[in-house]
């Protein structure tokens, strides 16, 4: 069996499928952003598969190197916000981030 | 037996989408942030098969080296250790199964029936043609990530400081 542009997509789905699920199910703020980190992957993979398969430059590399420098920058600021949520609320659990409620 | 592309791939897309899993339904976010080593090894081996050698390799270096670290910092500095139940529950699990499941159908559908014009590319090292890319036609879009990092790093320092005040500022 050959291995075309199909089986990319769908592993790259799936993968999509599964970050997609974990950041709407988890309560912990670092869990979420595991989520989104897949989803980020999974873009990255549909790109370089779309390149590698039906246009042939080095776009989708670029736009890759690109969600991977965001995605660093991201989980950088994400942690920091993080950690300050963790010091005023003793917790990172997302759904005990209610001061704005009411 | 088929040929060594195939089983690489299925052995590089197992890898990938179990350890997925794991991150998606594991009850311990220490298992989570680890699970997430083998999606990235699995996706950067993924790359490499699609002759973008160079993106495996900063993938790894990355992914692993910088952004997997920094997850795990955050897991052990937020956990309270010492109750070692370093939980990490869900919460509408059904609601988000069917939801993904209604996407997934979507996706597969548009990939499975859209007719793409294949072309497909030689397998050939594609790093020298990234490099005269990024050095040229895209040097703006560079230069511009490079100060996006910058901003990010001085961000980051900033939210993350305790602001404490000494003795001599309070006066």
């Amino acid at each position: 069996m050959e291995i075309g542009l199909v089986h990319y997509l769908s592993v790259a789905a799936v993968l999509f499928g599964l970050g997609l699920l974990t950041v709407m199910t988890r309560k912990n703020s670092v869990g979420i952003l595991l989520g989104v980190e897949l989803i980020l992957n999974a873009a990255a993979l549909n790109f370089i598969a779309f390149e590698h398969f039906v246009v042939g430059d080095v776009g989708g590399q670029i736009f890759t190197v690109f969600i991977i420098v965001l995605a660093a920058a991201e989980a950088a600021i994400a942690l920091a916000i993080v950690l300050s949520v963790y010091r005023n609320f003793r917790s990172i659990m997302a759904d005990r981030m209610t001061t704005l409620k009411n | 037996m088929p040929p060594i592309s195939s089983l690489l791939f299925v052995v590089l897309a197992g890898l990938a989408l179990g350890s997925a899993g794991v991150v998606a339904f594991s009850r311990n976010i220490i298992h989570s942030a680890l699970a997430l080593l083998g999606t990235f090894l699995g996706v950067a081996g993924m790359y490499i098969t699609l002759s973008a050698d160079f993106l495996g390799a900063t993938q790894v270096l990355v992914y692993v080296g910088g952004t997997l670290t920094l997850i795990l910092f955050a897991v052990m500095l937020t956990a309270r250790i010492e109750d070692m139940k370093v939980s990490n529950p869900t919460q509408g699990l059904g609601a988000g199964i069917g939801l993904v499941t209604v996407v997934l159908l979507l996706l597969g559908k548009t990939a499975a029936t859209t007719a793409w014009t294949l072309n497909v590319q030689p397998d050939n090292p594609s790093t020298a043609k990234l490099g005269h890319a990024f050095l040229t036609t895209y040097l703006l879009p560079f230069e511009v990530g490079s100060i996006v990092l910058l901003a990010a790093m001085i961000g980051a320092v900033v939210l993350a400081r305790r602001a404490v005040k000494r003795d001599w500022e309070k006066e």
